[in-house]
């Protein structure tokens, strides 16, 4: 099973493991993540698709006994995020991620958005009312709350929660941008305009997304993997893999025989 | 159940008068328990608050007769009607504030630092043993410990500050279990959210943690304090003084630098050891002046939990989870 991409690379995972202490939750995954793509991870609970999310920005070493092998390489400069001598802050800074659950902080909107910026270092006003209205924007917040920008964010519905921190994400201008289940906790509508919204941001980012749902997957990404018990099963064009699998796991998960 | 068949032959199921007269009988046997519990719990809190009811009554009646603006600005003095509580009231202000310094930031950088730092091995395991067990130790062991460790150790004398830091040992295992049982309601989605911004351990903690936990750290301080405020032991045990007629130096001076904090090495008394020496005085008024400075002295605990109260409700309005 080649996995190869058409277009330029953005990352590439190279023979990765991922060891929660002794158990590896991942083993020996590559992929190949292409520039202003959307790439789908897929695969039944447990299989590991978060786990390998969470690789890209380091997030696991926020918690003792965790362990990475291997390489993902973010290019154009080839930097080995998962090495042990990069550090993770500086892996979140160019790799941004939303959340499962909408997360935003108990502060004001713009301050969630802000926040990023002023993690920063950034405290010039205009700068920061610049990059925080850009960010509303790109992330189709800006008409529902431009005028109530210093409300708290939990006045916000769950699905404009959501947004407001896709636009916390997008503030400082990441290079990837990591969506973990984004949808799961919220209703149709909202999530219409959220996987709407994912489809739009690829222009101006990379996008991995992992879902459980494969509709979402079919709709929204260029490119989707299929992961079974910590490995990758198939990678393909995501309408070559929903019409053709090649592999017969991959046809029998997509076609709801299990999972 | 009875099994019977209906018209068209078909089995079907009936619930006899029997079953529903079980069923019936059941039920108002557990609703009779159901009473019974609610008598009982209503009796058991009858008689705490009945009890402390009661006190309180008693404490008014007798003590609030004696309460007066010169009960207030007056030294003790061997004639009951002329004595007053200034000298307790005062020491135990600046007792108080000393306690507080001393209790806060350390027991909120213990609290931060097991929570956010410290890695979750056996050692941090026994020390928060100890911590739990701490709030627990008779307050006259802090006393002797205090009275080794500041007095004679290190030369504190039986001072105000002596008393402020002994007072802020005995209250520091409190302040510590608010902070981390405030840190710990935090959601972890919060610190991901922060982590994954690029943000560091401190700026987390800076930006979200102590501000989403400041309500609850500052009520476990009040509480802490309000139970300080009412401690004799310790106090006896490091040399405070049962009669004291003189006010510590002042801690704002005419010269520069207008300040001074030569009122913390000052000798001091405070309102529960003026309550026990007036107590222990066989004369009936000595008994009523007691009385009184128990009403202050209440008052001065009702503010501090209102004032808990409140800052509960200013800080949590905003947070919801």
């Amino acid at each position: 099973m080649p996995l190869v991409v058409s277009e330029n690379l953005k990352a590439e995972v190279k023979n990765l493991s991922f060891y929660y202490n002794q158990v590896q939750a991942l083993k020996n995954v590559d992929l190949p993540i292409a520039e202003n793509m959307i790439t789908a991870l897929i695969g039944p609970s447990g299989c590991g698709k978060t786990t390998y999310l969470r690789c890209f920005n380091r997030m696991h070493d926020l918690y003792p006994g965790n362990r990475y092998q291997g390489e993902i390489l973010l290019y154009p400069d080839g930097l080995n995020i998962v090495d042990s001598k990069v550090d993770p802050i500086e892996v979140r800074m160019r790799i941004s991620m939303v959340f499962q659950k909408p997360n935003p902080f108990p502060k004001t909107v713009y301050e969630n958005v802000a926040y990023g910026l002023r993690v920063r270092g950034e405290n010039k006003k205009n700068l920061l009312h610049e990059k925080v209205e850009k960010a509303l924007r790109q992330a189709a917040l800006w008409d529902e709350v431009h005028d109530r920008i210093d409300d708290l964010a939990f006045n916000l519905s769950g699905g404009q929660q959501q947004r407001l921190c896709i636009a916390r994400a997008l503030a400082t201008d990441p290079e990837i941008l990591l969506f973990d289940e984004p949808t799961s906790a919220l209703d149709p509508t909202a999530t219409l305009k959220i996987e709407e919204l994912i489809m739009q941001l690829k222009k101006e980012v990379t996008i991995i997304i992992v879902t459980h749902n494969m509709q979402q997957a079919a709709r929204v990404s260029d490119y989707t993997a299929f992961m079974y018990l910590g490995e990758i099963i198939e990678f393909d064009r995501t309408d070559k893999i929903f019409t053709h699998p090649s592999r017969k796991l991959t046809e029998e998960y997509i076609t709801g025989r299990f999972g | 159940m009875v099994q019977e068949k209906d018209q068209r032959g078909l089995l079907i199921m009936r619930h006899n008068e029997k079953i529903t007269q079980e069923i019936r009988r059941r039920i108002a046997h557990n609703k009779f328990r159901d009473h019974l519990f609610w008598i009982i719990g209503l009796l058991s809190t009858l008689i705490g608050f009945v009890v402390l009811f009661t006190l309180i009554i008693d404490l008014f009646a007798d003590g609030f007769p004696r309460l007066s603006w010169s009960f207030l600005t007056s030294y003790p003095s061997r004639f009951p009607e002329k004595a007053g509580i200034l000298s307790a009231w005062v020491g135990t202000t600046l007792v108080m504030i000393v306690t507080a310094a001393a209790a806060v930031p350390l027991g909120i950088a213990t609290g931060v630092y097991l929570e956010e730092y410290s890695k979750k091995n056996w050692s941090t395991h026994i020390i928060e043993i100890n911590m739990n067990n701490l709030a627990g130790v008779p307050s006259i062991i802090y006393g002797l410990l205090a009275l080794g460790l500041f007095v004679y150790f290190l030369k504190l004398g039986e001072s105000i500050l002596t008393g402020g830091l002994t007072l802020g040992l005995l209250i520091l295992p409190m302040v510590v279990i608010s902070t981390r049982e405030s840190i710990k309601a935090i959601p972890n989605s919060i610190r991901e959210a922060s982590y994954a911004l690029g943000a560091t351990k401190w700026q987390t903690i800076k930006d979200h943690i102590l501000p989403y936990s400041i309500g609850g750290i500052l009520t476990g301080m009040i509480i802490g304090l309000s139970r300080a405020i009412g401690e004799t032991a310790p106090i006896i045990t490091v040399g405070a003084l049962t009669f004291i007629a003189f006010l510590p130096s002042s801690p704002v001076t005419s010269a520069f630098p207008f300040l001074t904090f030569k009122w913390l090495f000052d000798p001091f008394t405070v309102m529960p050891i003026q309550m026990f020496n007036w107590v222990s005085r066989p004369q009936k008024e000595f008994h009523l002046n007691a009385a009184a400075a128990g009403i202050i002295l209440l008052l001065m605990t009702l503010v501090m939990n209102g004032f808990a109260v409140y800052l509960r409700y200013k800080f949590r309005k905003r947070i919801k989870w």
